[in-house]
């Protein structure tokens, strides 16, 4: 292979004028994290609230969760993105998409919800899975002691079932963290898309890549260490999780 | 066991460096040979230097000469039959296809710049194109000056974004500068009026404006952010003998006139698929660069 490797590359000043082709680099990690992590907070709370629609006795609400989870799950998360970045804003009236269009920050803000709601979807069946696991015997316990149906959920089934799908939630987590990298697409300069500028300003492709996977590598062993934590001191005794 | 391992492994060291000591020929060239094929790297919407026509061939000014420089190293090889292989690239797969040999030349609209040399070689100069913006009509945007404190567009990890954010410090503009994933993407915000202005290569921009829906509701804007910077075929470094072969052959063609039939051929007439004319003569910098062609990266050396 005829190709010019250059590790000090990194090192060397970015054409932008603001510091180094690291610099470059870790601003992409910054935003990348600052995704990730409020995709995922959309997703859980998003997720939760879907979760338990699908798992309520009543049929409406089982059928609006359903309709929720399958239109969010069953499209890719490249052309969910792209309809909510140059779609949705021309459905609006003119006023209304023009304002959405000039907010600023629009790429982050859009990839954030864009794919938050999109993991909620798959917490949201991870969740309803949770539920389902319980005993029946929980609910029927739970109203019998004269807890109302929302109470029977936040003190007895919410608690219990998030503690039994913590292990496919962290991976949920690292689903996330990598999902943004679609937001390139619509503009985002994360991660992924400041390899991807590196790679044209200095043409040294296998470094800048080589970089971008050794970072995301180091977000999701930080992520895959904080969860085994937290997964080991919320397991529940006697479940599948616990010991 | 342990010894037959290292024989193994002499026997297959002896076979590699054995030919490379026989053969003259070496690098590219060496490998044309031997395989009686030349890959070319084609871009598949490069308008109208390097994209796909409607029957999904590769077609383009920079094709054609491409085309010329094979039928220069059929004949400096003496090779009765030569096989033309073709293989796409994006700007991504460019210089990774180029340095593993999947493909021998890139035959595209690749910006030649220093910093670029210190990975691949260029041929001679095929065109030269300063950095611009395409606006809307109804926006009324008449200088560089008029973008203050508007959101602009640019395509991401270009030269032309970089000259962007430059010229937005030195000239205190307060430019909103959006990224964009790719040029047609970029173009789309404009469209859609996420963004006033995108900054490019004029020429990408004169063939975006002719494939629009409404070719009559843009301007290129006169003043240019750039001087006219050269694009080049890329080849791999380090390989000085298919340099010269194809330096040889883009210069024959451009001092002999040809050039010039071909710039017209794709600039100036309707080209392919949908009868597009992008209407753009040959500049005075590119006239004298075909007169005396050269592969040098420094806009300066082009007046």
């Amino acid at each position: 292979m005829n190709y010019n490797w250059n590790w000090h590359i990194f090192f060397e000043p970015n054409p932008t004028g603001a510091g180094t082709y690291l610099d470059m680099l870790m601003s992409g990690l910054l935003l990348t994290i600052k995704t990730a992590l409020l995709a995922w907070v959309i997703a859980l709370i998003f997720g939760t609230i879907v979760g338990i629609l699908r798992s309520l006795p009543s049929k409406t609400a089982s059928w609006i969760g359903f309709g929720y989870v399958e239109f969010f799950r069953n499209m890719p998360l490249l052309v969910q993105l792209f309809l909510w970045f140059f779609v949705l804003p021309e459905l609006l009236p003119r006023s209304a998409g023009l304002w959405l269009k000039q907010l600023p920050n629009a790429p982050f803000w859009t990839a954030a919800i864009g794919v938050g709601l999109f993991m909620s979807a798959r917490v949201a069946v991870q969740l309803a899975a949770g539920i389902a696991s319980l005993p029946r015997g929980q609910k029927n316990a739970a109203t019998a002691l004269g807890l109302t149906t929302a109470q029977g959920y936040r003190y007895i089934l919410l608690p219990m079932a998030f503690r039994i799908i913590m292990p496919p939630l962290t991976s949920e987590f690292l689903n996330t963290v990598k999902n943004t990298s679609v937001a390139i697409t619509i503009g985002l300069i994360e991660l992924t898309g400041q390899a991807r500028a590196m790679q044209e300003f200095s043409f040294q492709v296998f470094e800048a890549f080589t970089a971008a996977t050794a970072m995301y590598l180091a977000i999701n062993i930080v992520v895959v260490t904080g969860m085994r934590f937290l997964e080991r001191s919320l397991a529940i005794p006697g479940y599948i999780t616990g010991k | 066991m342990k010894h037959r391992h290292i024989i193994g492994c002499l026997i297959a060291g002896a076979l590699c460096a054995g030919p490379a000591m026989a053969q003259e020929l070496t690098g590219t060239l060496k490998n044309i040979k031997e395989t009686g094929a030349i890959t070319l790297g084609y871009r598949d919407s490069s308008i109208p230097f390097s994209y796909l026509d409607d029957n999904q061939k590769p077609i383009g000014y920079a094709m054609d000469i491409c085309y010329k420089i094979v039928d220069a190293v059929k004949k400096e090889l003496k090779l009765d039959k030569l096989e033309v292989k073709l293989n796409p690239v994006t700007s991504s797969t460019r210089i990774p296809l180029l340095a593993n040999g999947t493909i021998d030349l890139e035959c595209g609209s690749t910006t030649n710049n220093t910093e670029r040399q210190k990975q691949i070689s260029y041929t001679n100069t095929h065109f030269l194109t300063a950095s611009r913006y395409v606006t809307k009509k109804a926006s009324k945007i008449n200088s560089i000056d008029d973008l203050k404190g508007k959101s602009v567009v640019s395509t991401a990890g270009t030269t032309n974004i970089k000259q962007l954010t430059e010229a937005n410090a030195a000239r205190g503009l307060n430019i909103n500068i959006i990224p964009a994933k790719d040029h047609a993407e970029a173009f789309l915000m404009v469209e859609t009026d996420r963004a006033v202005a995108f900054v490019m290569d004029d020429i990408l921009l004169a063939s975006l404006v002719a494939g629009s829906k409404a070719p009559g509701d843009y301007v290129i804007s006169k003043d240019a952010f750039s001087k006219p910077e050269p694009y080049g075929i890329m080849l791999r470094k380090d390989d000085p003998a298919f340099k010269k072969v194809v330096d040889a052959a883009t210069a024959a063609l451009y001092t002999g006139g040809e050039g010039q039939k071909i710039y017209d051929k794709w600039f100036t007439q309707k080209i392919p698929p949908k009868g597009l004319n992008l209407n753009v003569p040959i500049s005075s910098e590119l006239k004298n660069e075909f007169a005396k062609p050269s592969d040098s990266p420094d806009p300066d050396s082009y007046k």
